[in-house]
């Protein structure tokens, strides 16, 4: 995938780039989700703005009260609520991947903006780099 | 044109690592610089110099040291990452009590931050992955 980094910003604190990370995967059955949110973890340390994006099986990440006991693995989602303290608030879910879930805003564990695939597309399109899980 | 890559399956089960090297060497040739490839995932396991395929196949590790050397090419291994999947240097197999280490030359393994870092200096960053 080509992320374009033209219209860069710059602040005091350096160069500062639009980054989303998209998240595609179901939260268990592949490390995708949780080594993906591992990035975004990271990335709060470069303060670079940043996006998330979840489509497909990957709004399954947000699902609210989430028991992996059975499974033997950590339940991460957690991880998501702390998130706002790491300045990063822009939570974008599809539209058509929750509604096509049987899913719906009250579902999630976190305040997300619900927007239609055409709109995400926009997002990507103003990012300069896009990274997918 | 500065390039950063994202290699995030491992070798031989994925063709992810074999695009990846074809990529590098053709931006090379055409005059690109690779500012680093970033091993992520199962990507990870590219890094192992314990690798040894039938003789009639590529070596893909090897594939990779020898192309670093060549063009003194950055091959960053996430660590997190490395270390679930039983890739470890000499140091970290020291700290950790662990009897032996495996990265191959040309690799080294450091944070995630040099994947986000490559994101913030290169004008492409290209993944390599499902």
């Amino acid at each position: 995938m080509f992320t374009s980094s033209e219209d860069m910003d710059t602040d005091e604190g350096g160069v500062v780039k639009k980054f989303m990370f998209v998240n595609r995967k179901a939260p268990y059955g592949t490390i995708y989700a949780l080594e993906g949110l591992e990035v975004v973890l990271i990335s709060a340390a470069f303060e670079q703005d940043v996006s998330l994006a979840f489509v497909d099986d990957g709004v399954y990440e947000l699902k609210k009260s989430q028991d992996t006991k059975p499974l033997g693995q950590k339940n991460f989602s957690p991880t998501y609520r702390a998130l706002e303290g790491y300045d990063i608030e822009k939570l974008y879910v599809e539209r058509e991947s929750m509604e096509a879930r049987g899913l719906t805003e009250d579902d999630l564990l976190v305040d997300v903006q619900v927007v239609s695939s055409a709109e995400l597309a926009g997002l990507m399109v103003e990012q300069d780099v896009v990274i997918s899980f | 044109m500065k390039i950063g890559v994202l290699v995030s399956e491992g070798p031989y089960t994925h063709q992810a690592s074999d695009s990846a090297y074809n990529f590098v060497k053709a931006a090379i040739e055409k005059g690109h610089e690779i500012y680093r490839v970033f091993f992520y995932h199962d990507g990870v396991n590219n890094a192992t110099r314990l690798t040894e395929p039938p003789r009639d196949d590529r070596h893909i590790v090897n594939r990779w040291t020898e192309l670093s050397k060549q063009h003194n090419l950055d091959l960053v291994v996430c660590i997190a990452a490395a270390q679930r999947r039983g890739i470890m240097d000499e140091n970290e197999a020291k700290r950790q009590g662990k009897d032996a280490d495996n990265p191959a030359e040309g690799f080294r393994i450091s944070g995630l931050g040099q994947l986000v870092e490559a994101g913030i200096q290169c004008d492409r960053l290209v993944t390599f992955g499902d």
